[in-house]
């Protein structure tokens, strides 16, 4: 009908989004028994949504799969048809294909029918032979809520009045109505004024019904004309432009008639325009920057100040913790602009799981919870990957087909949880099934074929369930659609390590498992240890430590001539001395003049890193090492302290596991970038 | 020599002349951003010889390599008198510590001479071109040549 700039789009797919969250929020409500007017009404709306704005940028294959979803919907707005379980699924599926419509109209590609096409012949069969219902003519205005509009915007009176051959013709004044409302907030009325009062005289397709819609829209009235382009013989059309209102109007309040308009149409609608500012990502990181140097500058000041030794300098330092607390606070708010609740994550996931139990014929109930939790944006972003792996795995394998459940004395319907909770400066996300647990056996019978361990290997449970995250590791029997493609779990291991987090699995046969992800709230900013090795001033992450112990002599014992061993509550875990595994070659200490630090890894359980000091614990701001100089094994970062000189972060992993040998002789087992500097 | 054969494209080109391993060297101007004194590096784990260490440059980490080790030559031992020459290729930025500084150098693109292939060795590796200078001459560093990562690190 028209093509709409790049920028409309985008607010279109938005506004989409906006409402496939809303769409998912009313289906799962009718799940769970809330089958309401309201309710109903809402999911409704969301689909015409979709379907009107679709129309108004040509997509052809959203719009006609959602006038069929509509439809359905329309039968069980009107009790046509009742909801029952299997409806509730077709509606959920068809959501779940209507968000996938939406994704491929975003990136231009075609629609996959494999997957379009049994979701409209389940719909379809909904319907019957039941005649197609005549539009609902007493229909709600939906606004998308647009951006102000560049140009400045100027008020149209549309008058259009279908005559019998509009309708002959297969059009409908809807679609024209939401065309225009693409172009810019209305107000629709409805002038029923040639309705004759009794229903003998009533023929419909007379074009008793006309409508008026005012709209702040475009510069020019071509849009408009390009509306009502094939129709506009078909009926009887009047556009009178408004005055300038924009330019006119000599008080400097120019966005106000369209916010008004747009709170007005969103109130009749019952939904509310979120009040939201987009912003380029890049000028966020920009501020973000600058807030980071902000902190590492006042640091630097009073770090100078105290060595100044001035006289009378307790107001300057008073002032001076204002400094501090003011770039804090501004800090704080910086990042929260980047936080983003990880809800529409977790309704991805939610397709996804659905997706994969109609595949394999189980049955599963999928809950989620903590959906507000805020991570930051590059977290969520990245975290999609991996637990749509999880998630097929938890299905695939994890939960058992229903006959077997049955037989286990087990209810038919697995259950599948995906929560997300903040706990003390990280954010933990679960994924927890009520499957068959890990098949322990198995899995050491695979690693040892495919030559991960040795045939007579002592492994605890945990180090098997480990083996899980090892390269190459697939325990599918026979690979499936849905997982096993080669691609295994080191995959998902290596996404999360790069996001500065760890995965721990709990499993208990027959009863189901467990995958734990722990992610640090931003990836900007870390708490660290700030430790002395050997002169120089290095940083450890408070993640990783469990806590920090200085050693009587009678609490270590030799292993031969290097190893180290500390006794700490019965139990002995290895020393190991950070100093010479950052090649360092002063003489080694005597460990009681040194300070251990309890570290817990995913990979190894437990150890104790020697450093000669520590200092204190604060915040610093992580730089990455990379753009300018390349991987380091044993250091994730640097950053800047007070006095400007750059401290190295230790990536107690890399120290724990002993791969910080250069070049590394063992980089397969890592990660996939090389393990060079490059300078 | 694409290399060469751009910078070859304009007429006039302009480089700093610098002295590392007791040679005369030049960089092309339009490499560098900034020239610093020296100040001490924080020094990095496992790394090269030729590495010193990285140092802070308003807010970014940035390495500083010797380059009379990178070129082969014994390495600098650093003090106040000496120089870092700050250069940014494509999106890194590289610090080099050279024993000093000399003069900005005009010279017309035809003045610069294909570097004759000798044995290879790590300094001729790195030689852009030569530009003959009377008596003298000096030798244009190829950046992309010289931080290249070192040929396939033996495992």
């Amino acid at each position: 009908m028209m093509t709409g700039d790049t920028a409309m789009r985008d607010i279109f797919f938005e506004e989409c989004d906006d409402l496939i969250t809303d769409l998912s929020e009313g289906l799962s409500a009718m799940r769970d028994g809330q089958t309401d007017d309201a309710i109903v009404n809402a999911v409704f709306r969301a689909v015409h949504s979709v379907k009107g704005a679709a129309g108004a940028f040509a997509l052809d294959d959203l719009v006609s799969f959602a006038h069929r979803f509509e439809t359905v919907l329309d039968a069980v707005r009107s009790h046509r048809l009742s909801l029952d379980d299997a409806l509730l699924h077709v509606l959920q599926r068809a959501s779940d294909v209507l968000a996938d419509l939406i994704d491929a109209a975003r990136d231009n590609l075609p629609a996959n029918p494999a997957q379009v096409d049994p979701v409209v012949a389940q719909l379809q069969s909904f319907l019957g032979d039941a005649p197609q219902p005549v539009e609902d003519l007493d229909f709600e205005a939906v606004t998308l809520a647009f951006d102000g509009p560049d140009q400045p915007a100027r008020r149209y009176l549309i008058r259009f009045r279908p005559n019998a051959a509009f309708y002959a013709s297969g059009h409908d004044p809807l679609l024209i109505i939401k065309a225009l409302q693409a172009l810019g907030p209305t107000s629709v009325s409805v002038d029923l004024t040639r309705l004759p009062h009794s229903l003998a005289g009533l023929r419909w397709q007379d074009g008793l019904m006309g409508w008026q819609v005012v709209l702040d829209g475009p510069a020019t009235d071509l849009p408009i004309l390009e509306v009502f382009q094939f129709v506009d013989d078909l009926c009887d059309l009047q556009i009178t432009a408004g005055p300038d209102d924009a330019a006119a109007d000599p008080v400097p309040i120019a966005p106000a008639p369209v916010v008004e308009a747009q709170t007005d149409t969103s109130d009749r609608s019952g939904k509310r325009a979120a009040a939201s500012l987009r912003v380029d990502p890049e000028r966020v990181d920009r501020l973000i920057n600058a807030v980071g140097e902000l902190i590492i500058n006042q640091s630097v000041i009073s770090q100078r100040l105290q060595e100044a030794s001035l006289p009378n300098t307790a107001e300057l330092f008073s002032d001076l913790d204002d400094y501090k607390l003011l770039a804090r606070e501004i800090q704080e708010g910086v990042m929260a602009i980047r936080a983003q609740p990880v809800k529409p994550l977790f309704q991805r996931m939610l397709r996804i799981a659905r997706e994969a139990a109609d595949m394999t014929g189980k049955l599963v109930t999928f809950t989620t919870e903590g959906e507000a939790t805020e991570v930051d944006k590059t977290v969520v972003e990245r975290l999609a990957d991996p637990l749509t792996h999880m998630i097929r795995n938890a299905i695939d394998h994890g939960i058992e087909a229903p006959d077997q459940r049955i037989a286990a004395g087990k209810s038919a319907h697995g259950s599948l949880r995906l929560s997300a909770r903040q706990r003390s400066g990280s954010i933990v996300i679960e994924i927890a099934d009520d499957g068959a647990g890990l098949d322990r056996r198995r899995i050491r019978d695979i690693a040892f074929e495919k030559g991960l361990i040795a045939e007579d290997a002592q492994l605890t449970e945990a180090e098997i369930d480990h083996l899980l995250f090892a390269p190459g590791f697939s325990t599918a029997k026979a690979v499936t659609n849905l997982s096993g493609r080669g691609v295994g779990m080191d995959v998902v291991k290596t996404a999360i390590t790069a996001l500065g987090g760890r995965v721990t699995i709990a499993s208990v046969t027959g009863q189901g498992t467990s995958f734990s992800i722990t992610l640090p709230l931003t990836l900007a900013v870390m708490d660290g240890m700030i430790i002395n090795l050997g002169g120089q001033t290095m940083v450890v992450p408070i993640a990783s430590i469990l806590e920090t112990i200085r050693p009587k002599a009678a609490d270590l014992s030799q292993i031969g001539l290097n190893s180290t061993l500390l006794r700490i509550r019965g139990e002995y875990v290895p020393v190991i001395d950070l100093a010479e595994r950052m090649g360092h070659t002063t003489l080694p200490r005597d460990m009681t003049e040194r300070v251990l630090l309890l570290i817990q890894t995913d990979s190894v359980p437990q150890c104790a890193l020697a450093v000669d000091d520590i200092f204190d614990q604060r915040q610093v701001v992580v730089k990455s090492m990379q753009g300018n100089y390349g991987e380091i094994a044993g250091v994730s970062g640097a950053t800047i302290l007070g006095d400007g000189k750059i401290a190295l972060i230790i990536d107690a992993e890399a120290v724990a596991q002993g791969n910080t040998s250069f070049p590394a002789t063992n980089s397969h087992n890592r990660r996939d970038v090389p393990h060079v500097a490059t300078c | 020599m694409s290399q060469l054969a751009e910078l070859k494209k304009s007429e006039r080109l302009e480089f700093v002349t610098l002295v590392a391993g007791g040679q005369n060297f030049c960089i092309e101007i339009k490499q560098i951003r900034e020239i610093r004194r020296w100040t001490p590096v924080t020094v990095l784990p496992h790394s090269p010889d030729h590495v010193l260490g990285v140092i802070n440059l308003r807010g970014a980490v940035i390495p500083i390599i010797d380059l009379a080790a990178k070129l082969g030559f014994p390495k600098i031992a650093p003090s106040e008198r000496h120089v870092i020459i700050i250069i940014s290729i494509e999106d890194r930025i590289v610090g080099l510590l050279v024993e000093s500084v000399s003069e900005i150098l005009g010279v017309d693109a035809g003045n610069l001479r294909e570097t004759p292939r000798g044995p290879e060795d790590p300094t001729i590796r790195a030689i852009l071109a030569i530009i003959p200078l009377g008596d003298d001459m000096t030798k244009v560093i190829s950046l992309p040549a010289l931080l290249a990562p070192a040929s396939p690190v033996a495992a």
